[in-house]
């Protein structure tokens, strides 16, 4: 009876060993549906409601315009305002009205013209335009004000060009703005989304899969079969890899084919890089869940560590350059980070061997790395 | 347990051998020496018990040998292999079962054994015939497709055992694998042992039932880390010659007598036993019975044939702390009325969606009393249970708890209560003195009862050494007195306990046993669950549930007197309990027990004829 | 009774602060993040690689760029001499904006002829693009003022004067890390009660959002200087308000979840909604109309008015009715509901 006690260093007896085990997980998976709505679900309810939620630039603010002495002048004025798809002006009687109005963050600025506007203008004296913005939120504050700044010269420019004088404006200044010409932001938001998608399958799945093997004591009885550490890893990435592919290449049609973003590099270059994040993601994942041990501290830690940096930290919203040194070079140690770089590039711009290569060389290394890590941090016996 | 294993094999050829094994853990800031200085011999074909009280190092040592724990000092081998070196070779031919099963709740059976048929890497030519042996063993064949986790905790057993059986181990280490499982399920895990000890194989487990452990070829009794025995189990039978006797004629009154002897100074061990207490004395003379003459008048003496645990009572109890409960909870001087009805089940039913886990069922109990609450796993007790101590309405029928209708006033009712759950309820990162405190301050007791109370617990408890240590960190024995500690803290009329004694040693089931025997003397109403047919002996009264009806009802004697035969004249309850539902489900009764998770489908047992008293 | 929730109160804290992991877990990464998050989201473009490509050989070239180049927004990444040049240095993102001076723009300039200059922005990140636009432009708006003036040319008819409230300086620090006490709050507290499987309890859950949202709060005052100009208990009635509802949807996720990691699924999608829909990081009314009326539904989006508006402006308790009253009531429901999910599972 013991001569079918396999060897087992036998390579059919590995296969075996591994195939089962992955079977088992994509049984797992099937079994607990939540594996599958974190991968495909997820990804679907995130891109809507970024790719139509999300707007960056401000819209049809509205701006409370006073005059204090209503005339021709005034209302040549606010004729701008009222043209613009950027503001949503409300006239108020008095500077009183319209303070109060933006204490109860009714309106975002107050564009207020004393009662000498006219005269002072047309006697070519410099009338002050007063100009309050609600700098609560800085960033809309500054769009606001660069709105208002473009009506004002437009304004002057009309006044000029009506008396046929030439601009006093001395310097003009032409924009270009590279990649997305119309300044979309959902261009630029559903590429780095799939970063933050890919970070949920497979630092947060795997990590929540693997602490529960802890938690069931299942890992106790894998240990005391033939099954060698590293055909217990592989049997876990195998399937959240595929899984994170999966989830990937959904967000990726999402993204070209709903929401119309232009992909101007390869698919190939996508995919190839898109692995390489994956599993830097999933070894970051078995990393958490070995350390961690049961599944409530590894969800927690894998969010913490992973999910909201992949959205803070990566550059998919807040720009890197901007940041402190200090946490700048925290970047660094975040995956998204590399891969964020990447998707925007290759999307948006094509592709740039010298964003894709330096990238994907970083993310190869923190594959290399975590996997490494878990591999060795992975116990072999209890205690 | 009436089977007995085949002969020991004539067989020399060493399965498993260790020598000086040690193994240290680091609790907190305390080392804990888990093994020290252990050598052993495992002869192959042999079936031994690993046996010792809590904390004793079983496991470890079990885990040891099957090289999930690398020893600290000391040499071990596996046919000859070392587990630390030859770590996959030694798993080829193991076969180990942890404690919980290792099994894939959200896999099926079949689903379970393919993977660990891979594992093994079973060839899959020899599968089918495999898998259709093991399940045809383990009575799972028609439960091939159902998720493992909705399996009744038996089923589970089986099935644990099924998937390290699938690559036919020539070594077999199995960890505590009867701890809650029912004795139809157990009788049936032990056949299963039995056919793969006859093909050969060397089979090691621990375990706290001592009738287990007495059908085993060898023993090893480990103690604090240390072996304190090892060698057949009748080889010290023959020290325990003229200590062993039986004591009848207590009448109703078997517990308290019980609890008399237990306490005279030359009587080293005292149990139920079906109508009589068994009693092992210091010296090999008959016990004096003097002092008990005026309240048990008509006592008598038998010699009875030691056993394999009165070896072992003897052997470890001058060895392990002495916790004397029964004597902390010293009985009240007053009179008990025992007349009056505190608990009143009338027609009570529960159904859960379509499934009717409890079914119309009907039974009271009197104060003072200690009632139990029988059957096998999935029969409806804790749905039972759970209903009578306030925490599920039941769906129809009256309920009444020391007169109070538990539909209408389950809050006021439930202060009258003390529940003591199967896994105790304590809050592990609590230390022992804050667990108490909340419960002191959950039962609303003011400062001043508080102080008393708390005083009260950690001294008669004997916890005070404790008081600041984490309780998720003590000692199984340690948790289960803290958790009966604070069941008791406001001084309930009844107390609930559900399976208290699971997996806990035969010493501290002794010193537990004797607490609820002093509750019960003070007048406390207990109401216990368990699996132990040994310890239903203590019940004044109790009930067997089988698919969420009453089969049978009434005083231990009064159902042991229902399975008597001309071939067994003289049952135990456990005999009573296996024949009761022998009779209901035909012989595969344990694997059609799969409560409200599982469903329950097919068989639909007749009704019980038995009307409760 | 009061003396049963102190006791319940008391086991819930021991109970959290005795394990050193959960106790790590609840006070390490929140300090980190809340270092981290405070000084990364921001919208204030800080030493953004900018490109000059200067074909102009004279002074008035040089003053401008020198503007350009010395502004805090800005550091030169370097110099270009040819048109390819611009394309070196955006496509591998060496720089986000060239700025591009061509040869007549010192001549033009003293001619009174309109001079004019090419910024060319790499658009991938289009927020980023649009903020560094901006900058670029009030740049130029003072290089023409100062130009103007140097040059007694005639004044324009009417100038700018913008001012801005709360937040003279728009410093984003002061908008995002009130935001962070939000965010972080509701992580936490969601994670708490949300993968609780076995237990649905309120209390932990409260508890521990309390403590986060007040440590943060000390965080944002003290260590960013954010100020503090309202009311402690307008705010500290919306903090309770806000982590009782999260605890609320919490619990209402737990009595749904068969498992920990259904739960933590069930949290994922409320949670990152919450944050994008709650006006964190973009403001609701950009939002089209059946989003906005989504955020409706969102506990994060009254709390940040809340907690912003009485950090930094002051409003006082009774205009911020508006925003306690929703949060209450998406509290209750989700309590109500998770108490009769937990006991209808339970029996």
């Amino acid at each position: 009876m013991n001569a079918e006690h396999s060897v087992p260093n036998d390579p059919s007896a590995r296969r075996l060993r591994l195939s089962g085990l992955i079977r088992k997980e994509f049984l797992q998976i099937r079994r607990d549906l939540s594996s599958i709505a974190i991968a495909f679900l997820l990804p679907i309810v995130l891109l809507i409601i970024f790719g139509y939620g999300v707007s960056l630039d401000a819209r049809h603010e509205r701006v409370g315009l006073v005059a204090e002495n209503p005339g021709p002048e005034t209302a040549d004025f606010f004729s701008g305002l009222q043209g613009s798809e950027y503001f949503q002006p409300v006239t108020f009687s008095d500077q009183r009205a319209a303070k109060a109005a933006l204490n109860r963050r009714q309106i975002s600025a107050i564009v207020r013209l004393r009662s000498d506007f006219s005269r002072q203008s047309l006697s070519g004296q410099s009338a002050p335009i007063n100009v309050v913005v609600d700098g609560v939120d800085a960033n809309t504050a500054r769009l606001v004000s660069g709105y208002l700044q473009g009506v004002w010269a437009g304004w002057l420019q009309r006044r000029l060009d009506e008396r046929a004088i030439e601009s006093t404006q001395s310097v003009l200044m032409q924009q270009r703005i590279w990649f997305n010409p119309a300044v979309r932001s959902r261009d630029y938001l559903v590429p780095g989304l799939i970063a933050v998608i890919m970070t949920l399958i497979g630092a947060l799945l795997t990590a929540m899969v693997v602490a529960r093997e802890w938690d069931r004591g299942t890992l106790e009885a894998l240990m005391a079969t033939p099954v060698s550490v590293g055909e217990v890893l592989i049997g876990k990435l195998v399937p959240y890899y595929l899984l994170g592919m999966g989830g990937m290449a959904l967000s990726i049609g999402m993204a070209i084919f709903l929401f119309e973003v232009p992909l101007r590099g390869s698919l190939w270059v996508l995919f190839v890089t898109g692995s390489l994040f994956l599993l830097a993601a999933l070894g970051m994942g078995l990393f958490i869940s070995i350390i961690a041990q049961n599944q409530f501290l590894s969800g927690q830690v894998a969010i913490i560590t992973t999910f909201l940096p992949a959205f803070i930290l990566s550059g998919f919203i807040f720009d890197i350059d901007s940041m402190p040194v200090a946490v700048q070079s925290f970047t660094y140690l975040i995956a998204a980070r590399y891969f964020v770089a990447i998707l925007q590039t290759v999307f948006l711009a094509g592709n740039v061997w010298e964003v894709i290569i330096p990238n994907a060389l970083a993310l190869a290394l923190m594959a290399l790395v975590f996997l490494t890590l878990a591999a060795r941090r992975m116990p072999r016996r209890l205690g | 347990m009436t089977a007995v294993l085949h002969s020991i094999p004539k067989n020399t050829a060493v399965a498993v051998a260790a020598t000086g094994l040690g193994k240290h853990f680091t609790v907190g800031q305390r080392q804990i020496a888990a093994l020290e200085g252990i050598t052993l011999n495992i002869r192959v074909g042999v079936v031994s018990a690993l046996i010792g009280p809590d904390g004793a190092g079983k496991t470890t040592l079990l885990r040891l040998i099957a090289g999930l724990l690398a020893p600290d000092h000391g040499t071990i081998s596996g046919f000859g292999l070392d587990p630390m070196t030859q770590t996959d070779a030694v798993h080829a031919i193991t076969g180990y079962m942890p404690q919980r099963f290792g099994l894939y709740e959200d896999l099926t059976v079949q689903e379970n054994l393919d993977l660990y048929a891979d594992l093994h890497g079973v060839p899959t030519r020899l599968r089918s015939e495999r898998f259709h042996e093991l399940l045809e063993m383990t009575k799972l064949s028609a439960f091939q497709d159902r998720l493992a986790g909705k399996l009744s905790g038996g089923m589970k057993q089986k099935l644990g055992l099924a998937c390290t059986l699938v690559a036919r181990p020539r070594l077999l280490l199995l960890d505590e694998p009867t701890v809650g499982v029912d004795p139809v399920s157990r009788r049936e895990l032990w056949l299963i042992i039995e056919r793969m000890v006859a093909s050969g194989t060397t089979v090691l487990m621990s375990t706290a039932y001592l009738d287990e452990a007495e059908r085993c070829h060898e023993i090893f009794m480990l103690h604090a880390g240390q072996m304190i025995r090892q060698g057949a189990p009748d080889a010290e039978l023959s020290l325990l010659a003229g200590r062993c006797y039986e004591i009848h004629g207590a009448e109703n009154f078997t517990r308290r007598l019980q609890s008399r002897l237990a306490e005279q100074a030359n009587i080293v061990d005292a149990v139920i036993q079906v109508d009589a207490v068994r009693v092992v004395t210091a010296q090999p003379q008959p016990p004096t019975l003097d002092d008990l003459a005026a309240e048990f008048p008509s006592l008598t003496v038998t010699s009875v044939r030691p056993r394999f645990e009165d070896g072992f009572i003897v052997r470890l109890k001058p060895l392990v702390e002495q916790v004397n409960l029964g004597r902390a909870l010293s009985p009240s001087t007053q009179a008990v009325d025992r007349e009056g009805t505190v608990i009143e089940v009338h027609e009570v039913e529960r159904w859960f969606g379509d499934f009717q886990a409890v079914k119309r069922i009907s039974f009271d109990v009197k104060r003072g009393e200690v009632f139990g609450l029988l059957g096998a796993n999935g029969a409806g007790k804790t749905t039972t249970f759970r209903m009578l101590c306030g925490l599920l309405p039941p769906s129809g029928g009256q309920l009444r708890v020391t007169g109070i209708d538990l539909r209408s006033a389950a809050a006021k009712a439930r202060r009258r209560i003390g529940y003591m759950s199967q896994k105790f309820s304590l809050y592990g990162a609590l230390s022992v003195r804050q667990n108490l405190e909340f419960f002191a301050s959950a039962y609303r007791l003011d400062r001043g009862q508080r102080r008393v109370r708390l005083d009260w617990a950690l001294d008669e408890f004997q916890l005070a050494a404790y008081a600041e240590s984490s309780s998720g960190d003590l000692p199984l024995g340690h948790k289960q007195r803290l958790a009966l500690a604070c069941a008791l803290l406001h001084e309930p009329e009844i107390l609930f306990l559900d399976e208290p004694t699971s997996g806990v040693d035969p010493l501290m089931r002794r010193a537990f046993w004797s607490a609820i025997n002093a509750l019960a003397e003070q007048g406390v109403t207990v109401l216990v669950t368990t699996h132990f047919m040994e310890e239903a002996e203590y019940c004044d009264r109790l009930v067997i549930m089988a698919a969420g009806s009453l089969l049978a009802a009434g005083r231990p004697k009064e159902i042991r007197a229902q399975a008597r035969s001309p071939d067994r004249p003289n049952p135990t309850l456990e005999d009573a309990f296996i024949q009761l539902l022998h009779n209901i489900a035909g012989s595969d009764v344990g694997a059609s027990q799969a409560g409200p998770k599982g469903g329950l489908q097919g068989r639909s047992p007749q009704q019980s004829e038995q009307t409760p008293s | 009774m009061l003396y049963a929730m102190l006791g319940l109160l008391k086991k819930e804290f021991l109970a959290l602060f005795r394990d050193k992991k959960s106790r790590f877990v609840l006070i390490g990464p929140p300090l980190i993040q809340l270092l981290v998050f405070g000084y990364a989201a921001s919208y204030d473009l800080n030493r953004v690689p900018i490109a000059i490509y200067n074909e102009d050989s004279g002074s008035a070239s040089r003053e401008l760029i020198a503007r350009f180049t010395g502004a805090r927004a800005f550091r030169e990444a370097g110099r270009i001499t040819r048109q390819s040049g611009i394309a070196e240095f955006i496509n591998p993102k060496k720089a986000l904006l060239v700025l591009h001076v061509e040869r007549e723009f010192t001549r033009d300039l003293s001619k009174r002829k309109p001079a004019s200059i090419q910024l060319i922005i790499d658009g991938r990140n289009s927020n980023t693009a649009l903020i560094a636009l901006n900058y670029a432009q009030t740049i130029l708006a003072d290089f023409n003022r100062s130009w103007t003036a140097q040059q007694r040319l005639e004044k324009p008819s009417a100038r700018l004067e913008i001012r801005a409230w709360f937040n003279p300086n728009l410093n984003s620090q002061w908008f995002i890390v009130p935001g962070i006490i939000g965010l972080l709050t509701l992580v936490v507290t969601m994670l708490v009660t949300a993968l609780e499987v076995l237990i649905g309890k309120a209390l932990p859950g409260v508890l521990i959002g309390l403590v986060e949202a007040s440590f943060i709060v000390l965080m944002a005052v003290y260590w960013f200087q954010v100020p503090f100009v309202g009311d402690v208990a307008a705010l500290y009635l919306g903090i309770i308000l806000f982590v009782v509802s999260t605890v609320g949807v919490g619990l209402m996720i737990s009595s749904l979840a068969a498992t920990q990691q259904q739960g933590l699924l069930g949290a994922f999608l409320f949670i990152v909604p919450s944050i994008i829909l709650s006006g964190f990081a973009t403001p609701i009314a950009n939002m089209p109309e059946a989003m906005q009326t989504l955020t409706l539904l969102i506990p994060l989006r009254y709390f940040l008015v809340i907690v912003r508006g009485v950090m930094l402006e002051g409003i006082p308790l009774p205009l911020l009715a508006d925003q306690y009253w929703p949060m209450a009531v998406i509290g209750l429901v989700n309590l109500g509901l998770a108490a009769w999910m937990f006991r209808r599972r339970l029996y």
